[in-house]
Formats: structure tokens, sequence, C-alpha cells
């Protein structure tokens, strides 16, 4: 066993136990900091996978702005904080099995795949992983569109959401 | 090296536990939180397969930025949509917010 895989492991191993923790704990706010846990276990994937940007914009991002968004959210919304009553909905056993259904019929899926136990070729030597990505993502030959595109979508979630809080006199 | 496999795999049990907080969760607030877990292991599998395949060809990496953007407009809107019914309403549970049901 190598040091990548050993290190993949321990970060599987708590990216799955923080993400049922995020599911499944009472309290709220514990709940979205077990959801920080796991998204920088992604983040350490991405490290993995040699996708340097994409772990520097998940700490950034998803760990500075969305998570401590919910945890704003979660503090506005505090008198239902810790809720009378459970905390899942009477179906919730449907909810485990269809959950459990997803995951065999996804592993099954890829079982007959026949690149599922494909290994990496070795990455080139001085391969400049950001500068390609940006060169990707603003070159008319490649993604300028869908990333003009995201930029139109997120502009315009954000004014309906302040449209959508704003409060009228 | 680790296969590809154990990414797939590891992104299916991740997307699977997602889909149990948004399928029963009571609280809005945790059901978006499963939402965000099932976009991350799309995430994990973007940047697999583009390390797995040719590296040359970016579009996993694209993708996975613009999924980025997707969660965060998808947070910005229902974060705000929970906040603005829990003011009229109240109540952060789904079950109870049944305004436009028939």
């Amino acid at each position: 066993m190598t040091l990548a895989q050993i290190i993949f492991l321990f970060v599987a191993l708590i990216i799955l136990g923080s993400a049922l923790m995020v599911v499944t704990t009472r309290n709220l706010i514990h709940a979205a900091l077990w959801l920080v846990s796991a998204l920088f276990g992604v983040a350490v994937l991405y490290a993995l996978l040699h996708a340097s940007f994409l772990a520097v914009i998940q700490v950034v991002i998803y760990i500075g702005a969305i998570a401590i968004l919910f945890i704003f959210a979660v503090m506005l919304t505090r008198r239902d904080l810790r809720d009378r009553g459970p905390q899942l909905n009477r179906y919730w056993w449907a909810g485990a099995l269809l959950s459990i259904f997803s995951f065999t019929g996804l592993v099954l899926l890829f079982r007959n795949w026949n690149g599922f136990s494909r290994t990496p070729a070795d990455f080139p030597v001085g391969f400049d992983t950001v500068g390609k990505l940006g060169d990707a993502l603003i070159s008319p030959e490649a993604y300028v569109l869908p990333f003009e595109v995201a930029s139109v979508l997120l502009l315009a979630a954000l004014v309906g959401a302040v449209y959508v809080a704003f409060t009228r006199k | 090296m680790v296969p590809l496999a154990w990414y797939l795999i590891l992104s299916a049990a991740l997307f699977s536990i997602g889909l149990f907080g948004v399928l029963v969760r009571r609280n809005a607030i945790a059901i978006l939180l499963g939402i965000e877990l099932m976009l991350n292991s799309v995430n994990v599998n973007l940047a697999a397969f583009w390390r797995y395949g040719d590296v040359n060809q970016m579009a996993g990496q694209v993708f996975a930025i613009i999924v980025f953007a997707v969660a965060a407009a998808e947070v910005a809107v229902g974060l705000a949509l929970v906040i603005s019914v829990y003011r009229n309403r109240n109540t952060v549970i789904a079950e109870d917010i049944a305004l436009m049901k028939w």
C-alpha cells in the first residue's frame, strides 16, 4: 500500500463519517461544522488529484463562504434550532432504503464499465494545471461561453436572493 | 497509486448520504446541507475523471468550477427563501411549509 492510498483511505473515512454526522445530528450548528469537515476532506482529495486550483477554491468558497452562510442562516432561525419532536420525517426508512439502493445500483453500474479499476498515467513533469485551466476558461475555442453563462446565473441568483430576503417597510 | 474505482465508490457513497439527508430531514436548512454533499460528490467525480483521463483536456475541472458557481447560487437563493419563510410563517420545518399544496 502506497502513501497516497493510505492518505486516501484516511480522508475517505473522515469525509464519510462527517457526512453521516451532517445528516443525522440534532443540532444544526454542529451539522454545519461537520459539513466544514467533510468539505475540507474533499479539498484534500483535490490536492491528491493534482487539481490545486480546485483545492484552493474549495477552501475559499465552500468553507469560507458557503459553510459560514449556513451558520448565519441557522443563527437567524435560532428558535427552531433544537427542533421540537424528531429530526427525521416519518418516512426515514424509505429514504434510507432508497439511498442504499442508489449506492448499490451505482457501484454495480460502475463494475460493468471496463475503465473502473484504471490507474492514472504519471503526471507530466512541469505541467501547469492552473495556467491550462485559466486558458480553457477564457479561450473562445474552449469554455468561455459556459463560464460566462455561469457568471450570469450567479449574478441573477444573488439579485434574486437579495429581493427574496428583503424586508419591506 | 489510488485506482479510479476508489474515487467512484467514495463519491457514490457521499452522494447516497446526501440523498438520505435531502429525503429524510425535516429542517429546510438541513435539506440544503444534504444538497451540498451531493454537489461535492459530483465535483469529486469530475476532478477524478480529469486526472484519470487525458490531463490536457480541462473539461472536468472547468465543469467542476461551474458546479461551484451553481452551488453558490443555490445556497444564496435557498437560504434567502428559508429566511423569508421563517419571517412570515415562523417555521423552518419543510412539512409545515405547505402554502402551495393543493
